[in-house]
């Protein structure tokens, strides 16, 4: 290792209170760069340089298989606004998509996982299997999850219809290429999707509130509900407020369902914004465009993730 | 606990069950129909005459070569899994245990982006991925997301937690940072590396957007962007599509029913102090 040799060896520094959580051994001054370098490298490479150098694409009119990128200033943000221009409708419709997905999926994604996690937080056999088993569908990627459903939900020949046909219901849904059964579908297979995530995330946070507040509860007399409202809640807030930014960010995210399910369909409808930027940014290789767009939806996204964190802050006075 | 009777309460359990499984036991059975039999009105549960035919198309086809993107998307998570568990885990064990300037600063950064929504990166590592010549091959599936917090994250929270008298009696033997790191921090943190290394994994195996765009040549291709392949050129035969995402399916559930345990301890961890 190359290392090795910038690793000087110097004699422990003894302390009074050792084992105190912020207590640090003395080292060579290289040693912990050394250390922190090859991630560094990657990190700055792929995480650091991207976030300005996105910022510095957009501020040009960035055609990929251009030689010429000449410098625009805030034209690709202005567009975004100007109702003349060729990106307007398109853009404001995939963000409204992205909105609708958003707006219909979080309370969803929210509420289900938690029930869930009440559920399993007894004591019984099988819970283990039980919990693996309603995690299991986050096991696999977007893509099996999209043809997988693609197929199910086929309006003339997916067995979701066939099945609800045969018992009585209309069995003509066009699940996949109208609305608003396209965001039904789209919503609603996210949410069988994911939703053992976020319920695992709860389930570890459950487990972290102290047996003996419940207890104190029913001395109280308070019923199951009282409970919830004066121990559960509380004792989950920091949990919830992470899994409420978490799931924003991840449903403002979503591309993958709608690429392979509705395909945008009816029209473009439910092309949501990352479809919208990556069609613009890596199939047109409008690339100064589409980086405007991500840097504004990073901005929404900021936006509605202080706003959150301001919620909940505020529960606590 | 409150006693619930056991009969409506394992019927609830059951029944919530069939809603996650059946959908991939459809998948499982539907690889195994002809493409009448797969939608035919109303539909078989069982194959009636079980056949290979889809799992035949699918290998037979050199246009979209299966086996080829299975090889791929195996090396491209392993390569990761790999790359993250050595530089996330020097990097986390300097920020838990070694001392320097600007470490809360730095540590404060490299949190922070967890928080950054991820396709904002998207466009411009495109064209530092093609500035490396790395555009359609692996190493874009490798090396980009090896850059993610999460590894350096947990890692030091696991560092933090691991008791420091070993490593001490390691000093007074003599030992340095690099050995210390090496003969006892990394063989205490064995669970730890075992979560990280299933979870980078599992997540670069199912990555969609990023091979979609920086992947062109079929050969290139890894089983996720392959399976948008698959249905385009597939369009309503279904059994070979899930035939595919059967494919896609058995290593990471696989996968999954062996390392079950490291799994669900990486997602409950994710959620504690983010």
């Amino acid at each position: 290792m190359a290392a090795e040799t910038a690793l000087t060896r110097t004699p422990p520094v003894p302390t009074g209170e050792s084992g105190a959580g912020g207590r640090v051994r003395r080292t060579g001054t290289l040693t912990p760069y050394l250390f922190l370098l090859p991630y560094a490298v990657v990190f700055c490479t792929f995480v650091l340089a991207p976030a300005v150098y996105g910022l510095w694409i957009s501020l040009h009119d960035w055609d990929y298989l251009l030689p010429g990128k000449p410098f625009v200033g805030l034209d690709n943000y202005k567009a975004l606004f100007d109702s003349n221009s060729a990106v307007y409708s398109f853009w404001w419709e995939s963000l409204s998509a992205t909105g609708i997905f958003t707006v219909l999926s979080v309370p969803l994604l929210l509420a289900v996982p938690l029930m869930l996690a009440l559920l399993l937080n007894r004591s019984f056999k099988g819970r283990t299997l039980f919990r693996a088993i309603y995690f299991a569908p986050y096991v696999l990627g977007v893509a099996v999850i999209g043809v997988l459903w693609r197929f199910l939900l086929d309006p003339n020949l997916g067995v979701v219809n066939a099945v609800l046909g045969a018992i009585g219901l209309p069995g003509d849904t066009p699940w996949t290429t109208a609305l608003p059964w396209g965001w039904v579908t789209l919503v609603g297979v996210t949410v069988w999707w994911t939703l053992g995530f976020n319920a695992v995330i709860y389930l570890a946070g459950l487990q972290d509130i102290p047996r003996e507040l419940y207890e104190a509860a029913r001395i109280d007399g308070g019923g199951k509900w009282a409970e919830f409202r004066h121990v559960t809640l509380p004792g989950l807030r920091p949990v919830l407020l992470f899994v409420t930014v978490n799931t924003v960010l991840v449903s403002a995210n979503m591309f993958g369902q709608s690429y392979l399910i509705t395909q945008g369909a009816p029209g473009t409808e439910t092309r949501t914004a990352i479809m919208y930027i990556a069609q613009v940014g890596l199939s047109d290789y409008k690339m100064g465009s589409a980086a405007a767009m991500s840097y504004l939806l990073t901005a929404c996204l900021l936006v509605i993730s202080l706003i959150v964190f301001r919620l909940f802050r505020e529960k606590d006075a | 606990m409150r006693r619930v009777k056991p009969v409506a309460w394992y019927t609830v359990l059951i029944g919530l069950s069939l809603i996650f499984v059946a959908p991939l036991v459809w998948m499982l059975l539907t690889a195994f129909k002809t493409p009448g039999e797969a939608t035919r009105v109303p539909p078989t549960v069982l194959p009636e005459e079980p056949t290979m035919g889809a799992i035949d198309t699918l290998l037979g086809n050199s246009q979209t070569p299966v086996l080829r993107w299975f090889v791929n998307s195996l090396l491209a998570a392993t390569g990761q899994a790999v790359l993250v568990l050595a530089i996330a885990s020097m990097a986390a064990y300097a920020l838990a245990r070694l001392e320097f300037r600007f470490k809360k600063l730095i540590f404060g950064m490299i949190i922070a982006t967890l928080f950054v929504p991820s396709f904002v990166l998207i466009i411009p590592n495109f064209l530092i991925v093609d500035r490396f010549g790395m555009l359609d091959t692996l190493w874009a599936l490798i090396i980009p997301g090896a850059a993610g917090a999460f590894g350096v994250f947990f890692l030091r929270q696991f560092f933090l937690s691991l008791p420091r008298e070993l490593e001490e009696a390691a000093v007074l033997e003599g030992a340095n940072s690099w050995q210390i790191f090496t003969k006892v921090v990394l063989p205490l943190s064995k669970p730890a590396l075992a979560t990280l290394a299933v979870i980078s994994f599992l997540t670069n195996w199912n990555d969609f957007i990023w091979p979609v765009y920086v992947l062109f040549s079929p050969d290139q291709f890894t089983l996720q962007p392959g399976l948008a392949i698959l249905q385009g050129a597939y369009t309503i035969n279904y059994p070979v599509i899930m035939a595919g995402a059967l494919v896609a399916s058995i290593p990471v559930l696989l996968l999954f029913i062996v390392a079950q345990r490291y799994v669900i301890e990486g997602v409950s961890r994710s959620g504690l102090k983010g």
